[in-house]
């Protein structure tokens, strides 16, 4: 899996009491209108100068390989006559690939029982770490989010010695093979639960702090215990907290790669070159050199995240908004 | 008065501290049970960098062996392959720096002219960035790959350093930050002290922003070093790895068998070596991780 837009986290409030700043916000843009031109001009041009070197950037590492990955995705390269435009052929071929296909339905089974487990822990967890204040649950808060700052290689890795029988306790421990074709999904459904479940357990409990606290004093008051205050009170409060993680990670479920690809020579007859769409396309340009159809698959996949993230952003607003 | 709050204060202060029975045993004891699935990788870890190629296989995985071989393991780190570990070490630290603070400092210029400067475009730019932020990076490699090959820039640092250096997210997250934190005021006192405008971001609104700043790159440095699917794509000289691309090269080796010496004892130590820096960054920049989630509470 890998890191939704390099990971930044999703909230920062400013310090202190921010109200002031923002009350003063519409009386300094009032002040910009009325100062003399000149003065309007010179923020123009220092405005455009300082978002020159992020601009070239999104030209040139954002839009630019797009707008390749779509032009690659309609050509395709023959021997005979070379590049050669063949408009939507390689999506055709695509769709009808059932190794594409199955790589598709394995992340989609994977997503769907994946994220709701390691978003149930750490919700779980942020809410343990919401109530209790101990050392337990600072060391806790610690352990849980230590795997986010390993690498995912090298997470990968550590996991692939534990699971190995040769290496590692778990299998004689469980009597498991949990690098056959059956388990090896859930295997590495394991890995990104460790590494992933303590970030958004931080990102969650960031939300969790942020409640007023009267809310759930005045619910104690009335007599509502802690497992009632979580479940009936701080989870709803912070939905759309919970709704961020969950499209962050569907983002990265669907791009699944370095762990599959990591594990591969451990048992590559169950890690096909095929595994994710995200293998795939990558196999498919570095070891057939088929850019135009590694293209149709990125691009694919690519629209997908992209669509979907944003239908789901908007669905989920439209409801709160109703609300 | 005082006789009312007096018996009321007990009565709500004492319920959450200390609440008798099952609620407390039991949320504690699935911390606890949490606690051990988190870290028993690095403790395996932890044992396993003490032992040889031979006592990896044949000891108990969770306990130490006969022999204490971690002084042996980290010599044969640095001399494996002419000592391309450490390369690779130096690679991933020229590749983090590099890019975390060029992307903080390109982050921060574009995040504060979008929050406070007024300038033509500007609304339909910070649109596009808006639009743009949900782009799966993974997507973009392979084009990247054959855009930089195109170039010539293909198995340079630069392949790798500057793709890095895009940022959507941190230039919105300081974007925000910079509306809510930096004052309209102090910009328009500066200006009127006859400061230009680069003077106003580097001596007025940058330390204010300090905060968002160090998280956005510690974020950045973070995912560079942590990053693997670009330096996979992008590099193939080995000398210009970063660890996590060489790393798995070894394992691959190690596995496949190749006829060399079995490496694992050597990958083992490695990666507990590639992954010492970011457990001491991250013990002692606790308060930055967190503060990257809750700014509001650092000063």
């Amino acid at each position: 899996m890998t890191p939704a837009n390099g990971s930044i986290p999703t909230r920062v409030r400013p310090p202190g009491p921010a109200g002031g700043h923002r009350a003063a916000g519409p009386d300094g843009r009032g002040g910009t209108r009325r100062r003399p031109r000149r003065a309007v001009g010179r923020q123009a041009v220092a405005g455009w100068l300082f978002v020159t070197p992020f601009t070239v950037l999104l030209v040139a590492f954002l839009l630019l390989p797009m707008a390749y990955a779509a032009k690659l995705s309609l050509y395709r390269s023959t021997l005979v006559e070379g590049e050669v435009f063949a408009w939507l052929d390689n999506y055709r071929q695509a769709l009808a690939d059932p190794e594409f296909l199955r790589g598709v339905g394995r992340v989609i089974v994977f997503g769907l029982v994946q994220t709701p487990v390691m978003i149930g822990i750490a919700l779980l967890a942020a809410l343990l770490i919401d109530a209790a204040t101990s050392r337990l649950s600072r060391l806790f808060r610690l352990a849980a989010f230590v795997p986010y700052a390993v690498p995912v290689v090298i997470g990968t890795l550590m996991w692939g010695f534990l699971y190995s029988p040769d290496t590692g306790p778990l299998s004689s421990l469980t009597d498991v093979d949990f690098l056959s074709g059956d388990t090896v999904l859930y295997s590495l459904g394991n890995i990104v639960t460790w590494q992933w479940a303590g970030y958004n357990m931080i990102v969650l409990y960031a939300a969790l702090q942020g409640l007023p606290r009267e809310v759930y004093e005045s619910a104690r008051i009335d007599g509502a215990g802690a497992v009632q205050i979580a479940l009936r009170i701080k989870t709803p409060m912070i939905s759309s907290a919970i709704v961020l993680v969950t499209i962050f990670t569907i983002i990265g479920t669907l791009q699944f790669f370095t762990e599959p690809l990591i594990l591969q020579p451990l048992n590559p007859g169950a890690i096909t070159n095929s595994y994710t769409p995200n293998v795939y396309a990558y196999q498919q340009a570095f070891s057939y050199q088929q850019y135009n159809y590694s293209a149709a698959i990125s691009f694919l996949l690519g629209a997908v995240v992209f669509v979907g993230s944003y239908l789901f952003l908007f669905a989920t607003r439209r409801r709160s908004a109703l609300r | 008065m005082s006789t009312v709050t007096h018996a009321g204060a007990p009565a709500t202060s004492a319920a959450p501290a200390r609440r008798p029975g099952g609620g407390r045993i039991a949320s504690h004891a699935v911390m606890a049970v949490m606690t051990v699935y988190f870290l028993l990788p690095f403790w395996w870890l932890l044992v396993a960098a003490t032992k040889d190629n031979d006592g990896l296989f044949g000891s108990q995985p969770l306990w130490f062996g006969d022999g204490f071989a971690l002084f042996d393991n980290l010599s044969l780190l640095v001399t494996q392959d002419g000592g391309v570990y450490l390369k690779w070490l130096r690679n991933s630290a020229l590749y983090a720096v590099v890019s975390g603070v060029g992307a903080t400092a390109i982050a921060a210029l574009a995040g504060y002219a979008f929050a406070k400067l007024r300038f033509p475009g500007q609304g339909a730019l910070f649109a596009a960035l808006l639009g743009l932020i949900m782009v799966p990076a993974t997507a973009l490699v392979l084009p990247t790959y054959l855009l930089m090959s195109e170039a010539g820039l293909a198995d340079t640092v630069w392949a790798v350093i500057l793709p890095s250096l895009l940022n959507p997210f941190g230039v919105y997250l300081l974007r925000v930050y910079a509306h809510d934190s930096v004052p309209d005021e102090m910009l328009e006192a500066a200006r009127i002290d006859g400061a230009g405008e680069l003077r106003v971001f580097t001596r007025v609104a940058l330390p204010t922003m300090r905060p968002a700043l160090v998280t956005v790159l510690l974020f950045t440095m973070v995912a560079t070093w942590n990053n693997f699917f670009l330096p996979l794509v992008m590099l193939s000289d080995n000398e210009l790895f970063p660890l996590t691309v060489g790393l798995r090269t070894w394992y691959m080796s190690a596995i496949i068998g190749n006829g060399g010496p079995a490496l694992f004892n050597v990958i083992v130590v490695g990666a507990l070596v590639a992954i010492v820096p970011l457990i001491i960054a991250f013990l002692l920049l606790q308060r930055y991780w967190r503060g990257g989630l809750t700014v509001g509470a650092l000063k």
